[in-house]
């Protein structure tokens, strides 16, 4: 199962909920699964970063998970 | 990761291909282009820093002889953008348009009210004055804190600050932060000390020596060219055509020479002014900012209040930390109170903490971004937080962030787990440098702190051509503000096994190249580098299919090596190698010419930390402060071009040296800036500053061809709390507020 942690700016949008597991191969499985559970979260997840296993990524949508990944949504970062 | 670490160009030094054109004045900057038949804008400013505005009369203006146009913010279309512009700091398109120009209120001294063009600068300064605005003066809102209270005036009555279930009441507060962890009460209860301080840094701007300045060119179809001394064209074409309803594809961008950005140019000012005004005259329009009104309008970095309370253990383990830091924003959202939340704890281990960010609307100019946006301000604090701690337990302090240090699969403290990262290996560089060994001069104290930036992909294009000698064009779309250039060609040169000499570099316009994002965020040789370095080998792909076609061999029996095509292992081919310059010269023979080119949107950027320290010196009588020497050690993952990480790396530390020591915004009482200038704004000159000494640590980004992790801005983080620490211990006394300048030592010596 990928673990999905969302952190406070996140899970505020989702009844509090920071953690959960999902059964899903892609990114886009993930971010499908969470706007379905929790609508108000998509306009949020669409301008976020993510970190798959660390790996931060600016703007994914398909990446493939492993079924221990890790996906962690974050504010997204620029900078000057 | 390419495996060979023995480069024969990258990790060289050479000249910069645009620096004969920089030195002997012949580079054309912003404000340098003459069209014919141009005439000049100018812009009427608010003298309030908050205010209605009840009527706007260019009448006046307009009657005047030479005077082609006149406008104000009724002449732009309302309603809200979609989008947002780039850079912590950038804020939302639609509060930007509403920057440009104000609509129906002025938000701070300086704010853009109307605009005209004239035949001469002169002139339209002239017009300027026979504009007439009617104001209604309200309170202006100054200080951070207090505009946080529910009864503070309000910035902007509409703002409600953005939480899941909106507010009853507006208020000043537009955005909230938050990162915790752990268990604080459990984390304290484990220390045997704790230290609870509030420090305090200023607004401070970015001081490229260059102004904002543009010119537009507009047809009667309302299509045309925009030059401008911008970090990122493309972006600036976007919010121009958004805030103007215009179709981008009617609008061509050319990023001139810049001199200096620091995050500062990747918001628009002039250029939808300039672009409206060149529309509506039918002539080509130049802007060009005075210094006064660059540090009056243009984005300062927000000022700062944070209150860090952090608990240790004897042994120097961070048992709690519990931040608090209110960021200005300015007079419209979007401060980078994020970015600060995300970097203050970055650097260690923790297993409890709190931080909350908040970003505060207040009248003054809207901050911009500022390398590393938001991490200087909040990990000022937390550093001297420690530093502090070290002094109490007697510890050295790089041995106390030693002992905490993230590393790779430490769990960040903005959440996912670091990949390989090289933080203990500048903390190691830096306490074995002989700088650290050196004994500390009478009187002085030595400041040690760290720095962190996450650094960022985003979107590339590069094509590369090849010319039918053999040599190498690189077109790409990252305005060069570091020497990205020489980057450039230092990787083309590398992937394609040619020689630096042979290969230029070019930042081409919006209708020249393909979409690039702005040279912000650390991002440009390490997106823009892999895009060129992909396009290299778009064409190395297409030279060994032509050689294979040459030699009657499949394309999978044809490697390239050192510049040339040959047979690979075990081909039995009695050919030569054909080198790039024998495959161009025959290039209309097999198939013409040969150019490769690659689009991308860049993952997996490598965060980059870095450890600096100083030997500073406080004069008790005057309060002058002499830094006396001053170490810099970052990762850069592989520099490019060691020269210019090492100038990344001195500049940084010289602009840190100069927000920590003597740079910031005065205000009055009515919110007017006191200090618009050089001479009462003080950033540090060479007399000020020693020999900044760096050290290049290198621990590759295995997301990266080369290794690349970027470079500019994690070098401007650490020195704020470097200083003040050196400061604090010169004086034995800690010292909690910037900037360290004379009349305030003398007072907190006195105090």
């Amino acid at each position: 199962m990928v673990k999905v942690v969302l952190s406070e700016n996140f899970s505020s949008l989702a009844d509090g909920c920071g953690e959960l597991e999902l059964k899903v191969d892609n990114y886009a499985g993930v971010v499908a699964e969470l706007v379905a559970r929790w609508p108000k979260l998509e306009p949020v997840l669409t301008r976020s970063s993510v970190a798959i296993d660390g790996l931060i990524y600016q703007d994914a949508m398909y990446e493939p998970l492993k079924s221990d990944s890790e996906v962690f949504f974050m504010p997204r970062i620029e900078g000057g | 990761m390419a495996e060979a670490t023995e480069y024969k160009q990258i990790g060289t030094s050479p000249v910069r291909p645009d620096g004969i054109d920089k030195v002997t004045g012949r580079a054309q900057f912003g404000a340098d282009m003459i069209l014919p038949n141009m005439i000049h804008g100018k812009v009427l400013r608010s003298p309030h820093a908050h205010a209605k505005i009840k009527s706007v009369d260019l009448s006046g203006a307009l009657a005047m002889p030479g005077v082609f146009a006149a406008i104000s913010g009724a002449d732009f279309p309302g309603g809200a953008l979609e989008g947002e512009a780039s850079g912590e700091g950038g804020g939302s398109l639609t509060d930007i348009a509403k920057n440009v120009i104000a609509r129906n209120k002025v938000l701070y001294h300086g704010h853009a009210v109307a605009a005209v063009a004239a035949s001469t600068p002169r002139l339209a300064q002239e017009a300027l004055k026979a504009i007439k605005v009617e104001y209604e003066k309200l309170p202006p809102v100054l200080d951070v804190v207090a505009a946080m209270a529910d009864a503070s005036p309000l910035v902007d009555e509409n703002n409600f600050t953005n939480l899941p279930e909106k507010p009853e009441n507006p208020s000043n507060i537009a955005n909230v932060g938050r990162l915790e962890r752990g268990n604080l009460d459990e984390g304290f209860a484990a220390a045997d000390i704790v230290i609870e301080r509030e420090f305090k840094c200023p607004m401070a701007h970015q001081g490229y020596i260059e102004p904002h300045a543009c010119v537009a060119n507009i047809d009667e179809t309302g299509r045309g060219t925009v030059w401008c001394s911008t970090q990122g064209h493309f972006e600036f074409r976007s919010a121009t055509a958004k805030m103007l309803n215009k179709n981008i594809a009617d609008l061509k961008f050319v990023a001139t020479e810049i001199g200096g950005g620091f995050g500062g140019k990747t918001v628009v000012y002039l250029e939808p002014l300039a672009t409206m005004l060149s529309e509506k005259t039918g002539r080509p329009v130049k802007m060009a900012m005075s210094r006064e009104e660059v540090f009056r309008a243009t984005g300062p970095a927000s000022g700062t209040v944070a209150k860090v309370k952090v608990g240790l253990a004897n042994d120097g383990t961070i048992t709690a930390a519990k931040s608090w830091i209110a960021f200005e924003a300015g007079a419209f959202a979007g401060a980078p109170y994020m970015p600060g939340a995300m970097t203050i704890y970055a650097p260690y281990k923790l297993e409890n903490f709190l931080v909350e960010t908040f970003d505060v609307l207040v009248n003054k100019p809207k901050v911009a971004a500022y390398r590393a946006p938001g991490a200087p301000q909040a990990m000022h604090a937390f550093e001297c937080a420690l530093d502090e701690a070290a002094q109490i337990l007697d510890m050295d302090p790089i041995d106390l962030r030693l002992h905490n240090a993230a590393e790779e699969g430490t769990k960040a403290s903005y959440g996912p787990k670091f990949p390989v990262i090289g933080f203990k290996q500048c903390l190691e560089a830096a306490k074995n440098h002989p700088n650290y060994s050196a004994p500390i001069p009478e009187g002085a104290g030595r400041g040690v702190a760290v720095g962190f930036w996450f650094n960022v992909g985003m979107q590339s294009s590069a094509e590369v051509h090849i010319n039918d000698n053999g040599t190498v064009m690189v077109v790409e779309g990252s305005p060069d503000i570091g020497g990205s250039r020489a980057s450039m060609c230092l990787m083309a040169a590398e992937t394609l096994g040619v020689e630096y000499a042979d290969v230029r570099a070019q930042v081409g316009d919006t209708e020249s190249t393909g979409f690039c994002n702005v040279t912000g965020g650390s991002r440009t040789t390490f997106a823009t580098g892999m895009a060129v370095t992909q396009a290299c080998e778009d064409v190395i792909a297409d030279c060994k299919r032509r050689a294979a076609m040459t030699w009657g061999l499949d394309e999978d029996q044809v490697e390239w090596e050192d510049g040339q095509a040959i047979p690979g292992p075990g081909v039995n081919a009695d050919v030569k190698p054909l080198s790039l310059a024998e495959l161009a010269g025959k290039a209309a023979k097999t198939g013409g010419p040969i150019q490769g080119r690659a689009s991308l949107n860049a993952q997996g950027a490598g965060a980059s930390f870095s450890v600096n320290f100083a030997d500073i010196r406080v004069d008790r009588e005057t309060g002058k402060v002499d830094v006396l020497s001053y170490t810099a050690v970052q990762d850069a993952g592989k520099a490019i071009h060691p020269a210019y990480v090492e100038g990344q790396m001195q500049g940084g530390a010289a602009q840190g040296l100069g927000w920590a020591l003597n740079e910031e915004y005065i205000f009055d009482d009515e919110g007017i800036l006191q200090n618009a200038g050089f001479l009462d704004y003080r950033i540090p000159v060479a007399s000020d500053l020693p020999m900044i000494d760096t050290h290049i640590v290198e621990v590759a980004n295995p997301s990266h061809p080369f290794g690349v992790r970027g470079v500019g801005e994690t070098p401007i983080v650490a020195p704020l709390a470097v200083t003040t620490n050196a400061v604090s211990r010169s004086l034995q006394q800690r010292i909690c507020e910037l900037p360290l300048s004379p009349p305030r030592l003398l007072a907190e010596i006195d105090g």
